[in-house]
């Protein structure tokens, strides 16, 4: 009897959609703790965390912040492409501002910012009211964001550092907060006011009603062309801010290195996450636990000396193995192939 | 179940064979297995006597079974000569003969008697004429039996009349021609012999000449015209109908649509509707009743003519609208239009109240709660939950569930399209009183069922359409008997109240 129990509560516990994800993020942490061992050490210089830990944090907050916006679009049903350009574009507006003008910090924020939130509503507009294909219609600012990211901050790469380099700029991507990164800071909360806008108003069930059954929420009087539109803007609004770490992180505006695959690492992290491409329910956290799954998994791969460009392939087997495992219709064949080999050896 | 049981069709050459039925009659499955797309589990397929099997279209072509679809199966962007010959063109290891190709293509439409530019993309030709092409291309090989599945419901009259000349034609050649539409109309003009399906069984088999409209109309339906008249008429008294009758009288006018309409899907209607009144829209199926609820509603946008909601004219319709000016919709398809499976009970049935209201004004979860609760409670539906994903209930929960999502809105004018299809017989009744107890409150109900019985027993008034047009209206007195007729007429009815202002 509590056998029986104990293995129903195992089933709810690795049918739940974040059991797999969170599986994998504890195993690998366990490698590191075995094979790492300063890897769990966090050290306290002047006020602020330092350690491996604290860093696969901080390097992994423009994953995070760009999950957070893909896991919104994809709940829609849909897929921003452009996330990686339009981080690109943000960085050359916020170092053409740095450069050429004697704008104040919180100016050269909101203009990025503000170009971000107009590339979204471009994607949101061939979405939703041209009706393009998702793919396609972001494809275009993904194929053309950089070039116009180029054209805003010139044919080289720009240097905001020097003399008109803003102290206060560089906090966005360097400084600290509570001790803690400041993108860490940024993305906590950025987490949790988009958890709190989506659960506590009733802004996350249109979006899932909308990925479910976008016809049926049409009948039902909820506007599927507003929410889409929205979804693209925040998505855009997430990648600004995005685009705005990177560009502090590293004093420069590189147009073109930039994002570069970051809109590809968002859609894993999501999918790894427990939201279905398909669009409907989706699962903030699981993306936050996605995003930093991948960024713990490329921590830990070069920790060990493996080579970057040989990098993606491990990581790419991890994510296949958390996705199978997620999958109703893999455990389900795994579960039979399982019993069907118990008889046999009961044989 | 069976999609198709026991059925005996035979085919004469040189006949036109109408082939009708409802929508799931198992007209197109019993198309289907003669031409190898499904394989039959019983029975026999005899070809000019002589048994032969087709386990594929391909197969079925080269015996001389040739189908023509009612979306044409022709590359819109290859010329009208190609489309005629592609797969058989005429050559030698791999080289075409386009010269003989094109003689082909020439004597097929000579035999149907069409003069087309052979060069011309055949997407530049009307639909009409691409089915004619498709014909030619069908018809160009030692055919014997011709197939045409709904061939007309995307022409317009002259085009149907062309289109019969070159049907007659190919009779006169010997052909067998096989017809499946539902329009009546046309099949008493172009066909010699009537097989009616229902329910994927044999009905019976008829010669056109010999089967009066109202008993086809009956067959189609499954109810028997030679019955005592007794078993038609109301089981309400007349009394409580005349009743009724006065009562609407009394009632404002709530809902008035003026020449609506729909290009391609639904002819100009009038239809007023007041509170407290329930109206039925009877009709064969796919005969135009849900297109009426859907352009009411504004899941389709009509493309003219007015439509006035309390006295006001509306404007860019749209279901967003429509819930706005009170109209509530549960339609005939549920999981396309309706319920969102995934989400849970609750999220369904909050989903239309959260809509019409802004974003900041979020109905806080205890409410929402109390609201899931309170409707699972009054319409009794099953749940183990209000958190239960939709998709796992029952067919009648579901739809349950859809009219409390609406009941929470408490609307003016409530639309009902087939509200009882696949549930039980307690279930449907329990939608009958539903009805009547939401009429006595005061609400106007669209009442839209293929079961005239139902019909009969829920509504005041019915308004009857074939063939995407309103053909009039009943009133007092309704019985299934005057529903049917009025669906057989060649012409609406002089005796029944004419819509003003239509065709």
């Amino acid at each position: 009897m509590s056998k029986r129990k104990r293995s129903s509560l195992v089933g709810i516990l690795t049918s739940h959609s974040l059991f797999w994800p969170i599986m994998a993020l504890v195993a690998l942490l366990g490698f590191n703790a075995i094979f790492v061992p300063s890897f769990f050490y966090i050290q306290v210089v002047d006020g602020h965390l330092f350690g491996s830990l604290i860093d696969v944090l901080n390097r992994g907050a423009i994953g995070v912040v760009l999950a957070i916006g893909m896991t919104i679009v994809i709940a829609t049903g849909g897929v921003d492409l452009s996330v990686g350009s339009v981080m690109a574009i943000a960085g050359g507006v916020a170092a053409l501002l740095l450069t050429e003008t004697q704008a104040s910090c919180w100016m050269v924020v909101g203009a990025a910012l503000l170009a971000s939130l107009l590339a979204g509503l471009v994607n949101g507009m061939l979405v939703a009211k041209l009706k393009i294909q998702p793919i396609i219609a972001t494809l275009i600012l993904m194929v053309s964001g950089r070039g116009i990211a180029k054209f805003i901050a010139g044919e080289k790469i720009i240097t905001i550092g020097e003399k008109s380099f803003d102290a206060s700029f560089d906090y966005f991507g360097n400084g600290h907060l509570l001790g803690l990164p400041f993108p860490v800071s940024i993305f906590v909360v950025l987490f949790v006011v988009t958890f709190l806008a989506t659960r506590w108003t009733s802004i996350g069930l249109f979006v899932e009603a909308v990925g479910a059954n976008e016809k049926a929420s049409r009948a039902a009087g909820v506007s599927a062309t507003r929410v889409k539109i929205w979804a693209y803007v925040f998505a855009g609004f997430c990648a600004g801010i995005a685009g705005l770490i990177a560009a502090s992180n590293i004093g420069a505006a590189d147009t073109i290195n930039a994002g570069v695959f970051s809109e590809l690492d968002a859609i894993f992290a999501v999918v790894v996450g427990a939201t279905a491409l398909t669009g409907g329910r989706f699962s903030l956290t699981g993306s936050v636990i996605g995003a930093i799954l991948l960024q713990l998994m490329m921590t830990t791969l070069y920790t060990l000396g493996v080579p970057s460009d040989v990098a993606p392939v491990p990581k790419a087997v991890v994510i296949v193995m958390v996705c199978l495992l997620q999958s109703p219709v893999f455990r389900d064949q795994f579960g039979r192939l399982l019993s069907m080999e118990r008889k046999r050896e009961g044989l | 179940m069976h999609a198709l049981a026991g059925v005996n069709f035979n085919l004469q050459a040189g006949e036109v064979h109408a082939l009708m039925g409802e929508n799931g009659a198992g007209k197109s499955t019993l198309i289907k297995t003669l031409t190898g797309v499904h394989q039959r589990d019983q029975g026999t397929v005899l070809l000019d006597g002589k048994p032969v099997s087709a386990s594929s279209p391909l197969q079925a072509e080269s015996l001389g079974i040739k189908t023509v679809y009612q979306e044409v199966n022709l590359i819109p962007h290859l010329s009208v000569a190609e489309n005629i010959t592609i797969g058989r063109q005429p050559g030698w290891m791999g080289m075409v003969n386009w010269r003989a190709a094109r003689n082909a293509a020439k004597r097929a439409l000579d035999r149907l008697g069409l003069n087309l530019d052979l060069d011309r993309e055949l997407c530049s030709y009307s639909v009409a004429i691409q089915q004619m092409v498709a014909i030619a291309r069908a018809v160009s090989e030692d055919a014997k039996v011709l197939i045409l599945d709904e061939p007309t419901s995307s022409l317009d009259e002259n085009e149907v009349d062309d289109l019969f000349v070159i049907i007659d034609g190919l009779r006169k050649d010997g052909l067998g021609v096989i017809f499946v539409t539902h329009f009546l109309d046309q099949v008493y003009r172009i066909s010699d012999r009537i097989t009616v399906l229902r329910s994927g069984e044999l009905v019976g088999e008829y010669l056109t000449a010999e089967l009066p409209r109202l008993e086809l109309v009956g067959e189609m339906l499954g109810k028997n015209v030679n019955e005592d008249d007794a078993m038609w008429s109301s089981s309400r008294q007349p009394s409580t109908g005349d009743r009724h009758a006065i009562e609407v009288k009394e009632k404002q006018t709530l809902l008035e649509a003026k020449a609506w309409r729909r290009r391609g899907a639904m002819e100009p209607f009038d239809l007023t509707i007041g509170s407290g009144e329930v109206l039925g829209l009877a009709g064969l199926l796919g005969s135009g009743r849900s297109e009426i609820a859907r352009l009411l509603f504004g899941l389709d946008a009509a493309t003219g003519g007015k439509l006035c909601i309390d006295g006001k004219l509306c404007a860019n319709w749209s279901p967003r609208k429509a819930i706005a000016a009170g109209l509530a919709f549960c339609p005939e398809d549920r999981k396309v239009d309706g319920v969102i499976g995934r989400l849970s009970v609750r999220e369904n049935i909050l989903l239309a109240m959260q809509a019409s209201r802004s974003v900041l004004k979020t109905v806080s979860l205890p409410q929402q709660t109390a609201l899931a609760e309170h409707y699972i409670d009054r319409l009794r539906i099953k749940t183990p939950s209000s958190e239960t994903a939709v998709d796992t209930l029952s067919g009648g929960n579901q739809q349950k569930v859809l009219l409390a999502r609406w009941l929470a809105m408490s609307p003016k004018l409530l639309i009902l399209d087939e509200p009882t299809r696949g549930i039980d017989v307690g279930a449907k009744s329990e939608v009958e009183l539903l009805v009547e107890s939401l009429r006595r409150e005061g609400m106007a109900i669209i009442f839209i069922s293929s079961e005239l019985d139902e019909i009969v027993r829920t509504c005041q008034r019915v308004a009857v359409v074939r063939d995407h047009q309103l053909l009039g209206e009943l009133q007092g007195g309704i019985s299934e008997k005057a529903i049917m007729e009025m669906i057989a007429s060649a012409k609406p009815i002089d005796g029944a109240k004419r819509v003003d202002g239509a065709p």
